[in-house]
């Protein structure tokens, strides 16, 4: 099993992902109050048909977030 | 005796609050105004066996540490009730638990007495999530009450239970001074607590992902917003014809009628001319005002708003705004006022700020009467190409140019404010909803109602006092006239028409004259640019007011007289320059006092509205004076 670190405005939709953490405090915080946290499954459902914002699928919700605070999450692909 | 219990509901946005608070208060609620309030507050009333409670229904929040101004005013209120120990009545989504109780054990940790209510359970239960109650009351040590506000169940057993004391139970118990990893202790607490209390069952497949296909469809998306806002006006302007012609008829029986019974009296042309001509102006706009609320509601309502959000908000970056600025301008399309205040869900100051000065130039409905007004004047109601309604057309046309400035006005305004803050578009996509009637029905009376009590407060007074201006002037000059029409040197049409002319309105009008007189205005039409100042419809008041005053029978509408209306050479006097100049006016023109006590209220200075009144009259003038000098 390979696990490829990157950020989440990199991730292609469809694949799925872990939230390994947060490197700015507004997005963390703002993420966190969401019901996102650290080791959630995460996936990307939609992008925005002008390529932003992303919808992300997190434990069941839908959340939409710009890929400018994409940019400050964290995660690991998984297979 | 009655004792009085006071209630404080709060949770998520989209947990289905508002219904609830619906349900509870009924028609008993009222929502505190814009002017002098800071605080957007509704409250409603209901009893329950010998208690009368007061529901406060605070704005949506996901956490105690408010990022936007409505939610500064949530946390702030519930501080207050927490000292004053007053029911909070906490909302959850039960279809996002987790997250919904994280606002739950925050404000069970500020020493609050909370009472939870279970809701969307069926939303729960397509997810596969089937919620025990009585383990969440037993493991929260607070009550947990099921209910389903989209159907009123529950409701009476909601009732009782808020006529009990809730207990007062702290979550955490210890503070911690990092915010964010007392969230993850938050978290874990409940996670727990979940864990014993909810069981997974078999997902139900969501029509959400299916309309989601093709509400944010890369092509159809654009062309099912762009539809739907087409079909909204469209059917604005063809519904609402029907009451606004009984009403107009309505207004018109009513006037003769009274005009016949009543003695000739200055109390009488007070009545007739002041008061009643005011007021059919006011209440003939109701119906559009409704189904534009209609329409608005539904589309907010079924959460097919948020989408539109997303599918537009790198468009919105690109002139300065946000995607969340599409509901503010949305909704200035109704009104600009609460438009202006829906911002404060925006936490960016700038996008904010941009938000609210570039809001008025779209198409509010007190444009409405006034286009419909000119456009019925100058464009003929033919049909072409089968379908579309020329009158229709040109209504839209107006609608499109009020975006295009605002897009316009919005990137030259981002050039020049600063800010060095973070934006932010983290969201909610909540799965979509059958409207709920109730809630649009709500809507619709609540919207109708602060038109017709507030800015009808406004339009009636003006009309009093354009009647007394029109009725009344130097007293040397109207005796002169009074004895030159008694020695029959002048017929009594001329009599009056000279009446109005010599009057302190017809002063005003002369005085503005040279002014707009290369907008092709004349002097009436520069009486009516005074005083709909305070609002763009007094506009047609006024023009209501000035020609029955001229006209002594009140018979013929208003549309009519204009028409008929010549100067001094027997040309028509609204021409297609001069009215397409008008519409161009009232297009851009900051004719609005109420948004102007919004803009400084919201922005808390006098420079933003200032330089909102110049900028929007300053495109006004230039517009209407280049389409007039070009058409004429």
């Amino acid at each position: 099993m390979n696990s490829a670190a990157l950020t989440l405005d990199l991730l292609q939709k469809g694949t799925k992902a872990s939230l390994q953490g947060f490197e700015d405090e507004v997005v963390e915080e703002k993420m966190l109050e969401m019901g996102c946290l650290p080791g959630s499954i995460l996936e990307v459902e939609r992008i925005a048909p002008l390529g932003d914002p992303i919808i992300i699928n997190v434990s069941g919700s839908n959340l939409a977030l710009r890929k400018d605070e994409a940019r400050h999450i964290r995660i690991t692909v998984i297979h | 005796m009655n004792k009085l219990k006071k209630i404080v509901l709060i949770g998520n946005p989209n947990s289905g609050k508002t219904s609830l608070f619906n349900s509870l208060t009924g028609l008993n609620q009222s929502v505190g105004n814009y002017p002098g309030v800071t605080v957007d507050k509704k409250s409603g009333k209901f009893t329950h066996v010998n208690t009368s409670f007061e529901v406060i229904d605070l704005p949506g929040l996901y956490s105690i540490k408010p990022k936007s101004e409505d939610e500064k005013v949530a946390v702030q209120f519930l501080q207050e009730s927490s000292a004053q120990s007053d029911t909070v009545l906490y909302v959850v989504d039960a279809s996002n638990l987790k997250r919904s109780l994280l606002l739950c054990t925050q404000i069970m940790d500020k020493k609050c007495r909370v009472l939870v209510g279970l809701n969307m359970l069926d939303v729960a239960e397509d997810n596969g999530i089937i919620v025990d109650e009585d383990k969440l009351s037993e493991q929260f040590g607070i009550s947990f009450v099921r209910l389903n506000s989209r159907a009123s169940e529950g409701i009476e057993h909601l009732k009782k239970q808020l006529s009990q004391d809730q207990k007062e139970k702290e979550f955490l118990g210890f503070s911690n001074p990092n915010y964010t990893s007392s969230i993850l202790k938050r978290y874990e607490k409940i996670d727990s607590i979940l864990s014993a209390s909810t069981i997974k069952t078999a997902k139900k497949g969501t029509l959400t992902k299916v309309i989601d296909k093709y509400a944010m469809h890369p092509i159809l998306g654009y062309f099912i917003f762009l539809s739907i806002l087409i079909l909204m006006f469209q059917s604005i302007f063809s519904w609402s014809s029907y009451p606004t012609e009984w009403i107009e008829t309505g207004f018109g029986a009513l006037t003769h009628l009274l005009s016949n019974t009543l003695p000739n009296h200055f109390l009488t042309n007070l009545l007739l001319d002041g008061v009643l001509a005011g007021l059919a102006g006011i209440v003939v706009f109701v119906p559009q005002i409704a189904f534009l609320f209609f329409f608005i509601a539904i589309l907010e309502d079924s959460g097919y708003m948020t989408r539109v959000s997303f599918i537009l908000d790198k468009l919105m970056r690109q002139i300065g705004l946000n995607g969340r600025s599409v509901i503010p301008l949305m909704g200035g399309i109704a009104c600009a006022i609460p438009a202006i205040m829906s911002a404060r869900t925006i936490s960016n100051k700038k996008e904010r700020l941009l938000t609210i000065l570039v809001t008025p130039l779209m198409t509010c409905s007190a444009r409405i009467p006034v286009y419909i007004l000119i456009i019925s004047i100058i464009i003929p109601s033919e049909t072409i190409g089968g379908v579309f309604n020329l009158q229709g057309l040109a209504m839209t046309g107006l609608y499109f140019i009020g975006i295009i400035v605002t897009i316009l006005a919005s990137l030259v305004f981002n050039k020049f404010i600063e800010t060095d803050e973070h934006s932010s578009f983290i969201m909610d996509m909540p799965v979509y909803r059958m409207p709920r009637w109730k809630n649009i029905g709500f809507t619709i009376l609540e919207k109708v109602k602060v038109f017709l009590v507030d800015a009808g407060k406004i339009i009636v007074a003006i009309s009093i006092i354009l009647w007394g201006l029109s009725s009344y002037g130097p007293i040397e000059k109207f005796n002169e006239l009074k004895v030159r029409f008694e020695q029959g040197e002048i017929e009594s049409s001329q009599y009056s028409s000279l009446k109005l002319e010599n009057s302190y309105a017809g002063m005003m009008g002369k005085t503005l004259e040279p002014i707009i007189e290369p907008l092709g205005f004349n002097w009436k039409m520069g009486i009516a640019l005074v005083t709909s100042f305070a609002a763009r419809e007094v506009f047609v008041g006024t023009m209501a007011t000035i020609y029955s005053v001229e006209d002594e029978e009140n018979t013929t509408s208003i549309r009519e007289k204009m028409m008929r209306e010549t100067n001094a050479n027997g040309e028509k006097v609204y021409t297609f320059a001069v009215g397409f100049s008008l519409l161009l006016f009232y297009a851009f023109a900051m004719q609005c006092m109420s948004t102007i006590a919004v803009v400084y209220r919201e922005t808390k200075s006098w420079k933003w509205p200032a330089i909102q009144l110049v900028y929007m009259t300053g495109i006004a003038y230039l517009f209407s004076f280049i389409a007039f000098q070009l058409l004429r």
